[in-house]
């Protein structure tokens, strides 16, 4: 007989109350996170009191192994920098990387529009092949279904990832002291408006592009450089920045302050997000990451980035304070500051 | 193919007040109120319709609001204000000699 | 020179700061109200207030026209969008306001054609792009923004664009001033002057401020330094018992403002003989409606609008913090019912209105320890 449901145990509590399910719950700010605390974790995740990751270390029959899913759903499918078969890989790749595991393998479920040409299909799944190969990782399997034309965009992929957790490093939020640092590997803000200026909507070009990568080799850098000293990483794609680290401030209960004159933003990322209004720190990004390193051992884990290609932009821009505590304040040098939230609502939708 | 959909969700934040400066890289050869601008390594299309009694040229500053070039920016005013920045804390004095030596290129269009 | 970072120089701050210092009378609370939404918004951006000594009071004015706008008129705008022939366009601000049955984006969730745009001229590319339907764009600012909305219809008129019309709200900033120096609630010692309606009308038109009224007002930029020096200005009036117009925004405000862009509006617009404004009620001549010679092109003449009145939740206080009567923090409904993300009225959905610009920036750091020093 299939698993029963034991009478007498507690029903879940539902906390999303709202009636309809909006673009906001899927753009990883504070929608997507009442979302997923309040309906499915309730429901899927059982009396768990951990807090939510980018992938889950199991242990299973004594084996150990990360365990993690991503969709991706991108408008347009071809970009400067990349396409959206990249994006699939090298996204599922990141979120294994920064729970501190080696990717290993991944499976893909593609949903297909009618009408798509082949050419398209097949463009993207020979850039899916060239990312799993530069990245390292086996695909093993896949699924793929067909919906009417109008429905997908073209196409939507999922792509499921499996990962040996790293030796060496303990990811735990709660890990996280007063005085540690916020290391950030390179410049933010590229993918989410090279996305948007490739819509062709706005009437505005730049020369700029998505930073789509694997982020592994800078993960393994760090960890064999300063493993010891890493609290927390995190791969900030939608919502930003700031949406990671608000997360990480509430997963804490201390405070995250960022030192403005420290992030690295292209200039072509500034003036658009000027422009439209934006601040860099929620745009999406798809080849960063963020790590929570303590004060002894943080220079080691620059070094090691900095050592490596595609580190060079690597910073140190901000740490954990006490207060305030559960938010992320950036200052300014002129001694102004401002609290920086969770991304809300979904200023740019479709971006990864 | 796709869906009608773009423009779901507004980048947040306001266009009220907000004009940027801009520097003015060309004008359209076919179309003399149109330039392209380059906005803090961004370049976009910008309206000068606002600016036919004086329009600016390649090099120009202009401040852009909603895709129009609503002013030329003046770069003489701009280091006078920068320059009576840096003078503050000196006694009000100096600061007049200064200005008397030459600084007098500031247009008169700025004062009443 | 970029005309941005050169006015964001911390030693330059830190002198026109010590200068307000010195200027400022220790016996002395100023209360200087800055007109502009912008202003607002770059004043907690830049976290000046941080900076001033304390017996200088900044009092956020009404000059944010989403905040200004009654709920009736977005309520107005979204019934004539329900035609599914009709597509409702409009600035990214626009789209988060409440409307009685929910905001422009809420709309769309439910199937509305509502598209952003980020310029009148988008929204004329729309209608040329979709010749089936009808685009309306919803025009809203201050005579910023008004220019380029009548060249706009002058255009749409000489290309013979039928499918578009404009639903114009755009209001003038005289008006609001005059309303909020003639509420008895007020008192004020001088104006930060808005900055870039005066790239359109000049600075001529805050002459009755200083002459009627004897208040300094010093038309400013956006720029923390423009702030700041706007601030110095006015200190150094009031020192010598002085209140005069003066420009302090030179490099880019004109003081006989934009004769172009003064005549597309003439051409284009006349005033209304009153409009309703949220938070200061009925005020005569100080909003536009399109010209006659431009009717088709005008939502109000072709479709029949409801006129729909929808008075502001009994409990919001958003008329009194627009006047500067109330601080945000101060309405009950705030960092409550009404947060950025769930607005009950227009100030807290706008990023210049006071109330969003404040729970942004401010709202949790009030117990903080204000001075964080960077690392070395």
């Amino acid at each position: 007989m299939k698993g029963e449901i034991k009478i007498g145990s507690p029903a879940p509590k539902i906390r999303f109350r709202e009636p309809q399910i909006e673009m906001a719950h899927g753009a990883g700010g504070k929608a997507s996170r009442r979302l997923v605390e309040g309906l499915f974790a309730p429901l899927l995740f059982g009396a768990s009191t951990e807090p939510l990751a980018d992938a889950a270390h199991l242990k299973i029959n004594g084996a150990r192994m990360a365990v993690t899913t991503d969709s991706f759903v991108v408008k347009p499918l071809v970009f400067p920098g990349g396409s959206i078969g990249e994006l699939a890989i090298n996204g599922t790749v990141n979120d294994l990387a920064v729970s501190g595991a080696r990717p290993e393998a991944i499976v893909v479920t593609f949903i297909l529009e009618s009408g798509l040409p082949t050419e398209i299909l097949q463009r993207e799944v020979q850039a899916m092949a060239n990312a799993a190969q530069y990245a390292g990782v086996r695909i093993a399997g896949g699924d793929t279904k067909v919906v009417e034309h109008g429905k997908a965009d073209g196409m939507y992929i999922t792509t499921t990832g499996l990962g040996t957790p790293l030796t060496g490093v303990e990811i735990n939020p709660q890990s996280v002291r007063p005085g540690d640092k916020v290391l950030l590997s390179g410049p933010i803000g590229d993918h989410g408006i090279t996305i948007l200026l490739a819509r062709g909507e706005l009437d505005m070009e730049g020369d700029l592009e998505s930073d789509t990568r694997s982020v592994f080799p800078l993960v393994e850098a760090v960890v064999a450089a300063a493993g010891a000293g890493i609290r927390w990483m995190r791969d900030p794609t939608r919502g930003g920045v700031a949406t990671s680290l608000n997360e990480l401030a509430r997963d804490c209960g201390l405070g995250v302050v960022l030192f403005e004159d420290n992030l690295p933003v292209h200039d072509a990322v500034r003036g658009a997000c000027e422009l439209l209004g934006l601040d860099p720190l929620h745009i999406a990004n798809e080849g960063q990451f963020l790590t929570v390193v303590a004060p002894d051992l943080v220079d080691a884990a620059l070094s090691a980035l900095h050592s490596m290609p595609g580190g060079g932009d690597a910073r140190i821009i901000g740490e954990v304070r006490d207060e305030p505590a559960g938010s992320v304040l950036v200052t300014t040098r002129y001694g102004g500051s401002r609290i920086v939230d969770m991304l809300v609502g979904d200023p740019l939708p479709r971006i990864c | 193919m796709s869906p009608e959909d773009d423009n779901q969700n507004p980048p947040g934040g306001c266009h009220m007040c907000l004009a940027i400066p801009g520097k003015v890289l060309e004008i359209d050869s076919d179309n003399p109120r149109s330039a392209l601008v380059d906005v803090v390594g961004m370049r976009r299309r910008v309206d000068l319709g606002l600016l036919e009694d004086d329009p600016p040229g390649p090099g120009d500053w202009v401040l852009i609001h909603v895709g129009f070039a609503m002013s030329k920016i003046s770069e003489v005013d701009a280091l006078d204000q920068i320059r009576t920045l840096e003078m503050l804390g000196e006694s009000e004095a100096a600061i007049q000699e200064v200005r008397g030596y030459g600084l007098e290129d500031v247009q008169d269009k700025h004062s009443p | 020179m970029k005309f941005v970072d050169e006015f964001r120089d911390p030693e330059l701050i830190t002198k026109a700061a010590e200068e307000i210092r010195r200027l400022a009378d220790p016996n002395r609370h100023y209360r200087l109200m800055e007109v502009c939404g912008g202003h607002t918004h770059a004043i907690y951006r830049f976290g000046l207030k941080d900076i001033l000594p304390s017996n200088i009071e900044l009092i956020h004015g009404p000059g944010c026209p989403v905040c200004v706008l009654p709920m009736g008129r977005i309520d107005d705008a979204l019934s004539l969008a329900m035609d599914p022939d009709v597509i409702f366009a409009a600035f990214g601000d626009m789209m988060r306001v409440p409307g009685t049955h929910g905001s422009p984006l809420e709309h769309k969730a439910r199937g509305m054609d509502v598209r952003i745009v980020y310029s009148p001229s988008d929204a004329i590319k729309l209608a040329r792009m979709n010749p089936q339907k009808h685009v309306m764009f919803f025009a809203i600012g201050f005579e910023t923004t008004a220019p380029s909305t009548a060249l706009t219809l002058q255009r749409a008129k000489a290309e013979g664009v039928h499918n578009f019309s404009v639903f114009c709200n755009h209001v003038t900033i005289i008006p609001a001033i005059r309303a909020i120096l003639d509420s008895p609630d007020m008192r004020l010692d001088g104006f930060i002057g808005p900055g870039h309606v005066s790239t359109v009308i000049g600075c001529r038109p805050y002459e009755w401020i200083a002459a009627n009224e004897h208040k300094p007002i010093v038309v400013c930029g956006f720029e923390p330094l423009d702030l700041l020096q706007s601030i110095v200005m006015i200190l150094a009036q009031l020192q010598k018992g002085e209140a005069k117009v003066e420009n302090q925004y030179k490099r880019v405000v004109p003081w006989e403002g934009n004769h172009a862009a003064l005549k597309a509006m003439a051409a284009t617009f006349q005033l209304r003989p009153y409009f309703e404004w949220r938070g200061l009620g009925f005020i005569s001549q100080s909003a536009l409606r399109i010209r006659d010679e431009y009717a088709e092109w005008d939502s109000e003449q072709r479709f029949h609008v409801p006129g729909i009145r929808v008075t502001d939740p009994k409990a919001a206080q958003c008329g009194e913090v627009l006047k500067g009567v109330l601080k945000p923090a101060q309405c009950k409904l705030f960092g409550k019912e009404c947060t950025p993300e769930n607005p009950v009225g227009a100030l807290m959905v706008s990023s210049e209105g006071s109330c969003a610009a404040y729970y942004n920036y401010e709202h949790r750091k009030a117990n903080l320890v204000t001075s964080l020093s960077s690392p070395a």
